[in-house]
């Protein structure tokens, strides 16, 4: 079955034992100590490598970001670790996430259907959405190809005198670009998280969703948690109280 | 204590006001001329330049010619290029040219800097850069189209010639310019200096025999204000590198001032998006779970991790 492909598999590591996850009656484990710690760790840095590139992006902002940093040169010289330290937590969550990530027809077909998950056309998700619903999957794999693009065309400018300045000022562009995208996501990343979609937050702050949660944002997933298809018991439901079709 | 009228800034990198005393005054452009015709390669100029400068001491090195150092160094902001070239019938020319910064009129130092006030232009045409606010980003070597920029890595800044700004302003003419012994170097009006590598270059042409002599004075970055006189202005990359047409990269001009601003608001424009959304959709709120109707078997999951 394609959805339980999309589950996700953990072994307890170092840093999962470092912290608890209580799950409360009526919630479902969503994600352990290992996977909060990293996706705040690269949330810090994202945020440090946004705000201190921002300083370098625009004239007209460099006065008010710089500062921020301790100085321009300052600046300069903390992005790049702050940019390698995004990359380097990431790059664990990718690993930490290679399964559920993974793309599927159901995505595309998902992905067509785009309209409808803005405009809540339904109240809940379609029946085949598990761990992560399509727009998930694909912020993430813009994530993975931006941050290839920020480390080589990154190392690119940190080090001009090995590449060129021909290879320096196409990086110079590129850099941007990524980074335009990625600050475009980040938006829809946050308002989705908490304003968009109540009670989605605490699944990396505390670890756990509520079973309504579940059931409404990744019925599929709820249903390998719980052993319930959410839809047939919907249909059961309405039968009893309606009387059927 | 230069005379500010001298050096009146009229551009500065990355600065998004107006400059203070910008156009005030009517100031004269000035200009370095430099005939390779007449340069014996003394290398005066070169040890005026770290004279004047105090600049710490460079190695040299030997490559069995001329060449006491393959390129100009952050300590080091002129240097003369001897170049062995032939003639097409055969016969030899041992070219040699004063390498130092250009003072580009439109300067792609300034262009790619993103440091407010690292780099300015005076309204003279002397192109200056300000170290205390250099962040070391050196997006500056890769906007200038001559390499003319050099990186100090122990101090993280970027250092290349000044035109002597300081002797400038205070009414003197640059170091290399005194030490000359040919007087193949001239300092003046940038309108002088023209005339007089014209009629240089046209006494080259009638009476020297150069039938291409001209002055190098490249008009894709809006001209320079060091020109050369050369022997042959067709083959300007046979005196050590200097390109025939030299330009900024477009990341530097074109994506830097008009797409960079749009780009920036488009992704701003996600933000809108988002609270717009709030507000037309609202947001998704979890739904009731269904209703437990059958006995399955106990829940897989759900345990502590």
């Amino acid at each position: 079955m394609a959805t339980s492909a999309n589950e996700y598999h953990h072994q307890p590591n170092a840093i999962d034992r470092l912290g608890r996850t209580v799950v409360y009656a009526g919630e479902l484990l969503r994600h352990p100590v290992y996977t909060r710690f990293l996706h705040w760790m690269y949330g810090i840095f994202f945020f440090l490598a946004l705000l201190s590139g921002f300083g370098i992006y625009a004239p007209w902002i460099f006065r008010f970001f710089t500062p921020v940093f301790g100085g321009g040169a300052l600046t300069r010289l903390l992005h790049p670790w702050f940019g390698l330290a995004f990359v380097f937590f990431f790059g664990l969550q990718c690993v930490n996430w290679l399964g559920v990530m993974r793309w599927t027809p159901d995505d595309t077909a998902w992905m067509k259907n785009i309209q409808s998950y803005v405009t809540h056309k339904e109240d809940m998700e379609p029946a085949n959405v598990a761990f992560y619903n399509a727009g998930q999957k694909a912020q993430f794999w813009e994530i993975v190809a931006g941050c290839i693009a920020y480390v080589i065309t990154g190392f690119i400018m940190w080090f001009p005198e090995i590449f060129g300045r021909v290879l320096v000022s196409i990086s110079y562009v590129i850099h941007d670009i990524s980074a335009l995208i990625m600050l475009f996501g980040i938006f829809f990343h946050v308002y989705l998280s908490t304003f968009g979609e109540p009670g989605t937050i605490q699944a990396m702050t505390r670890g756990t969703v509520s079973k309504e949660w579940a059931w409404t944002h990744h019925p599929a997933w709820y249903k390998d948690m719980t052993g319930r298809d959410p839809y047939k018991d919907m249909e059961a439901e309405r039968d009893r109280l309606y009387g059927g079709k | 204590m230069a005379d500010r009228k001298l050096l009146q800034i009229q551009q500065m990198s990355a600065h998004p006001g107006p400059i203070a005393g910008q156009g005030m005054a009517r100031v004269e452009e000035l200009c370095k001329l430099i005939d390779t015709t007449t340069c014996i390669g003394c290398k005066a100029c070169e040890v005026a330049c770290v004279e004047w400068n105090d600049m710490p001491f460079q190695p040299t090195m030997f490559d069995n010619t001329y060449q006491t150092m393959p390129d100009t160094n952050w300590n080091y902001w002129n240097l003369i290029k001897f170049n062995e070239s032939q003639h097409s019938d055969g016969s030899f020319a041992w070219l040699m040219r004063k390498h130092q910064c250009m003072h580009c009129e439109d300067p792609g130092c300034l262009r790619a800097c993103p440091a407010d006030g690292a780099i300015v232009q005076y309204a003279n045409g002397i192109v200056d850069f300000q170290q205390e606010n250099c962040i070391g980003c050196q997006f500056c070597v890769s906007g200038c189209p001559f390499n003319v920029p050099k990186f100090n890595p122990s101090t993280k800044k970027v250092y290349k010639c000044t035109l002597c700004s300081d002797r400038v302003g205070a009414g003197l003419e640059p170091a290399c310019i005194k030490s000359c012994p040919t007087g193949c170097l001239h300092f003046g009006t940038k309108e002088d200096m023209k005339f007089l590598a014209e009629k240089r270059a046209t006494q080259l042409r009638d009476v020297s025999g150069f039938k291409e002599a001209g002055v190098y004075d490249p008009e894709t970055i809006g001209g320079t204000h060091v020109i050369y006189v050369l022997h042959n202005i067709n083959e300007p990359e046979k005196y050590g590198n200097l390109p025939a047409k030299p330009r900024i990269p477009l990341a530097f001009t074109v994506w830097k001032d008009i797409f960079k601003p749009i780009g920036l608001i488009g992704a701003m424009l996600g933000f809108v998006g988002v609270v717009m959304h709030y507000v037309f959709e609202g947001p998704r709120r979890a739904q009731p779970e269904p209703p437990v109707t059958r006995i399955d078997p106990p829940p897989a999951a759900g345990k502590e991790n």
